[in-house]
């Protein structure tokens, strides 16, 4: 697979690729080899696609991927939140607890769920019920975990709402969704989120729907909280630039695939797949001439029922050939790079000797 | 939500005043004879009697006296006399409106009851043979007028199974099944469809996501979140179809011989009773625009998105 | 790839055919997942038209009301009998070889009185709904484009219509105006008009400001053309959704009407009237109101379907 004389590097296991990606400590929620496949009237929809991710304690890490590239599917996977009927779990494991959530019963789901991993998304406006006052629906998530009364409960929501930003939070907590401003809606989900302590916090694109400025305090308050209790948060997005100034470790996913996955200044500085270095091409930066052209990756991403054979990015890719449209290839360790960093491409090898994008570190 | 209020109210009274002119053009202005139109076609009088209503109608006025008098007349309540029965037409309708209540509202509860079952059911359970069903039957139901229904009803379980009386109201609670069940059908059928497509909307909404992932089960999931936005279409859907009610109502009492305010209407058309007929409409144009009024109140006070804003 | 004839969607662009994220996982609504692209894809009437067809039920409603329409127009052709011809010497006569539905109690054809009726059902029905649409689309698009004042003292006619029910103002106005089938129509009309605004001006308000409409504007389409080429065509789903159950509900309303008997007159072949003058043999003549019942409910179900096809094939969310 290398072509310049170095021993090939192993391919990777699952078990090893979710070892190999924790944080110290070894990962806190491991994601295995997972598969979730949706069967509809066009065809199947494979949206996870055999990926492996995990975090561990106090750890940021980042899924980086376009619309459709299956990241938000299995941040939902982890929360037991696919429709089972169009979705079916093909294969894999979730290990949380020394458990593995997918063959967890619904019961015992529901006692994680808020309590353990918590989520937050996209539209804060939509994802509040506009017929509860805000209080109210964080305290329920409190008096459905714990013993707590009403009271008592509704306390606990007013000081959550303080600790993540909301002036005057007792008279706020009397409020309805459509009341608050964007960016305080989105505190709100987040001090939901975050009432019960949980280990883990997925978060998908949590700052997408809001403006810029909005969307760097939101950034911050998830990370001085994530400092404050050592949370270990999951940020899902499509925003390279977020991950960079915001995660500990990058994974790339691409039509359903993990590309690639390391540490993030790794990422940046030494990508070992294609797709990646395209991503990295295609930014527009502060430091290139302006009289330079972006650089898109040609092409659209697949269809997710009809995924091309091989390795799914071969179509758009300028460094493939017959093997990558042949046979698809396996996360492998990427010699010469960072710890632990991983990349699925044939050709990795010419990607690590591509005129360096981001500049030197 | 104080100013929602009397933006409703103020609303109302214009919408009174305009129905009470139309009302008032179709009794005055189109007819050649006012007052037979308002005694009764067929109904002949003798000069003292005519010359009698033609003062009280104050007939020899302008259009709009007489139209100022006619609203004086209506918002006193005085609705004449009958002229078969020789008695103010309140008295008659007085009596009457204990039974019409009594079938009004127990349709209205059979139609919330039904409906918002079955919706539920349908949605929650959906494409499995209890959402079928619920769907078919409800679809087919729309298509049978309500006389249809009360009288294959009748058909069935007074005169072939002899379960439960075929007429009138003595039986109590029996007697009432078969008129209530009718009224409600249709509309039940309609509340039915209406809250399963507005469950299906509302469980697939964001906020329900949300809900499951704070760890929530399923049923409060369903019964606190799902069904407090669900079920707002539904119940402005009841104060808009409760005017079909008032109509439908009049169809079962006949059917049932249910002693009520519309087996009186349908009695007063058939004798050119207009009086009678007059004072129902009337009544029943009011108690409509104040059931809506209703209506649109309590879902300000449903949506909290249209009490504060 | 890319297909021409694909249903109209709107998604973000570049995503294949199914979008991933969630809609296809069941959560989110159609603005959650789609990225606005500020492009109101304007549906052909031929891809309108697939769709109906792809819905079984909405066929089956067409079939139906096709019927119903053949019988009204071919009814000399089709009734064995005339319908008013009395025959004294049969009356009451069960359904047999030469009274496939029986007879009356003036000895009149069962069969051909249920044929003659269709007549009826489908002119009451169509008038109808052509009065209030004529007067509900004028004044519902005047309201919903124009705005302002226009739009207050129309919503509040229109309000004053809505407060009576349909059956007491149709009596009303057959009261003053007297029997027959131009009163019926009329009535009912009168009273359909108001909904057909709203709901056009509902639709209105919200294509009014839509980007090809600015874009329009901006090229420099006057008013009259921008109501007529762009804004209505784009509204009137709602309506004509209404329209078609508002056919159902008249021919309920005037069989309901001379039910009461405060419709046609008696003698006339109505299924209201046969419905009501059934009745009186209620319980060992039964097929008297049966069969015109079968009638209105075949008709109605027919309409009814159709409508719930037309809507689901005009919407672009797809469900």
């Amino acid at each position: 697979m290398t072509g310049n004389g170095e021993a090939p590097a192993p391919a990777a296991t699952a078990n090893d690729v979710a070892v190999d990606i924790a944080g110290a400590g070894g990962p806190l929620l491991a994601v295995e080899d997972l598969r979730v496949h949706f069967h509809t009237d066009a065809g199947v929809v494979k949206a996870v696609d055999g990926v492996s991710w995990s975090v561990g304690r106090g750890e940021t890490l980042g899924i980086v991927g376009e619309s459709g590239s299956g990241k938000s599917v299995s941040a939902l996977a982890v929360m037991g939140l696919v429709p089972v009927p169009p979705g079916k779990f093909e294969s894999g494991r979730i290990l949380f607890g020394g458990r593995d959530l997918l063959t967890t019963g619904e019961k015992e789901l529901r006692a994680i769920r808020g309590k353990e991993i918590s989520m937050i998304f996209q539209d804060p406006l939509t994802s509040l019920n506009p017929v509860f006052k805000v209080g109210h629906q964080i305290a329920e998530v409190i008096q459905a975990h714990e013993k707590v009364g009403r009271v008592a409960a509704r306390k606990r929501a007013v000081d959550l709402l303080a600790e993540v930003g909301i002036p005057n939070p007792r008279q706020r907590a009397q409020e309805y969704p459509h009341q608050f401003s964007g960016g305080m809606r989105q505190r709100a989900m987040i001090a939901m989120a975050l009432a019960l302590n949980p280990a883990v916090l997925l978060a998908d694109e949590p700052t997408t729907a809001l403006d810029v400025t909005v969307q760097a305090q939101i950034m911050d308050l998830l990370l001085r909280l994530r400092a404050e209790r050592g949370t270990a948060v999951v940020l899902i997005t499509h925003d390279l630039g977020l991950v960079a100034g915001h995660a500990d470790r990058v994974v790339v996913m691409y039509a359903g695939r993990v590309a690639e996955t390391a540490g993030v200044d790794d990422l940046y500085y030494r990508p070992r797949h294609a797709y990646t270095l395209g991503l990295l091409s295609s930014l527009a930066r502060l430091d290139r001439r302006r009289t330079d052209r972006l650089k898109p990756i040609v092409g659209q991403p697949p269809s997710m029922i009809r995924v091309p054979p091989g390795c799914a990015f071969n179509p758009r890719c300028p460094f493939a050939t017959d093997v990558c449209r042949q046979e698809r290839p396996e996360l492998a360790v990427q010699a010469g790079a960072g710890p632990r960093h991983l990349a699925a491409c044939h050709h990795s090898d010419q990607v690590a000797q591509a005129p360096s994008v981001v500049g030197v570190p | 939500m104080a100013r929602y209020v009397v933006r409703r109210l103020l609303q109302m009274v214009l919408v009174l005043f305009g129905a009470s002119l139309v009302l008032f053009v179709c009794l005055y202005v189109v007819p050649g004879d006012p007052i037979a139109t308002q005694q009764g076609p067929g109904h002949k009088l003798d000069e003292s009697t005519r010359r009698v209503l033609e003062r009280r109608y104050h007939l020899d006025e302008a259009l709009p006296q007489q139209y100022v008098h006619y609203v004086g007349r209506v918002a006193r309540g005085d609705m004449g006399e009958s002229f078969t029965f020789r008695r103010s037409v309140n008295d008659i309708l007085g009596e009457k409106l204990g039974n019409t209540l009594k079938l009004g509202l127990a349709a209205i509860a059979l139609e919330i009851f039904i409906g918002v079952v079955a919706g539920v059911i349908a949605a929650i359970f959906r494409y499995s043979f209890l959402d079928v069903l619920v769907t078919l039957s409800t679809t087919i139901a729309i298509g049978f007028p309500t006389f249809v229904i009360g009288l294959a009803l009748q058909q069935g379980f007074a005169i072939k199974w002899h379960l439960l009386p075929l007429q009138g109201t003595s039986g109590g609670l029996r007697s009432l099944l078969l008129p209530a069940l009718t009224l409600a059908s249709v509309d039940a059928a309609l509340v039915a469809r209406l809250m399963r497509g507005s469950m299906l909307e509302v469980l697939r909404a964001d906020y329900i996501r949300t809900a499951m992932a704070k760890g929530l089960s399923k049923r409060v999931v369903i019964f606190k979140h799902a069904l407090r936005n669900s079920i707002i279409p539904v119940l402005t859907y009841l104060g808009i179809t409760f005017g079909t009610l008032l109509g439908g109502a009049v169809i079962t009492e006949t059917i049932f011989n249910w002693d009520g305010v519309g087996l009186a209407l349908v009695g007063a058309i058939q004798v050119q009773d207009n009086p009678i007929v007059l004072g129902v409409v009337t009544y029943g144009v009011l108690v409509f625009v104040l059931v809506n009024l209703l209506v649109d109140l309590s879902y300000a006070v449903l949506d909290p998105r249209i009490r504060l804003s | 790839m890319a297909d021409a004839a694909l249903p109209p969607t709107v998604g973000p662009p570049g995503v294949g055919e199914v979008t991933l994220e969630a809609g296809a996982t069941g959560f989110g609504s159609a603005e959650t997942q789609a990225s606005v692209l500020g492009i109101r894809v304007q549906t052909q009437f031929g891809d309108i038209w697939r769709r109906f067809l792809r819905n079984k039920l909405a066929v089956v409603g067409l079939v139906m009301v096709s019927i119903v329409f053949l019988t009204a127009v071919l009814a000399p052709l089709l009734a064995p009998h005339e319908p008013k011809a009395q025959d004294l010497s049969a009356t009451l006569g069960s359904p047999s070889a030469s009274h496939w539905l029986g007879t009356d109690d003036l000895g009149r054809d069962q069969l051909s009185r249920v044929i003659y009726g269709s007549r009826i059902a489908v002119t009451v029905g169509l008038a109808t709904i052509l009065l209030a649409l004529v007067i509900g689309i004028i004044l519902g698009s005047l309201s919903g484009y124009l705005g302002g004042a226009w739009d207050a003292v129309i919503m509040r006619v229109a309000d004053v219509f809505f407060a009576f029910p349909l059956l007491i103002g149709a009596i009303v106005i057959v009261l003053v105006v007297g029997r027959g089938l131009t009163p019926v129509i009329l009535a009912l009309g009168i009273f359909s008009w108001a909904t057909v605004a709203r709901l056009l001006r509902s639709s209105i308000l919200s294509v009014r400001e839509s980007e090809y409409v600015e874009a329009a504007r901006s090229l420099g389409a006057g008013k009259f053309r921008i109501v007529t080429r762009h804004v209505l065509p784009n509204s009137m789903a709602p309506v004509l959704v209404f329209a078609m159950v508002s056919v159902a509900t008249a021919i309920v309303a005037e069989a309901s009407l001379s039910y009461l008997g405060v419709g046609l007159p008696p003698d006339v072949p109505d299924w209201g009237n046969m419905i009501a003058s059934g009745q009186k043999f209620f319980g060992y003549k039964d097929f008297l109101w049966f069969f015109p019942s079968m009638a209105v409910v075949f008709t109605v179900l027919g309409f009814v379907f159709v409508g719930d096809g037309l809507r689901d094939a005009l919407d672009p969310r797809l469900r």
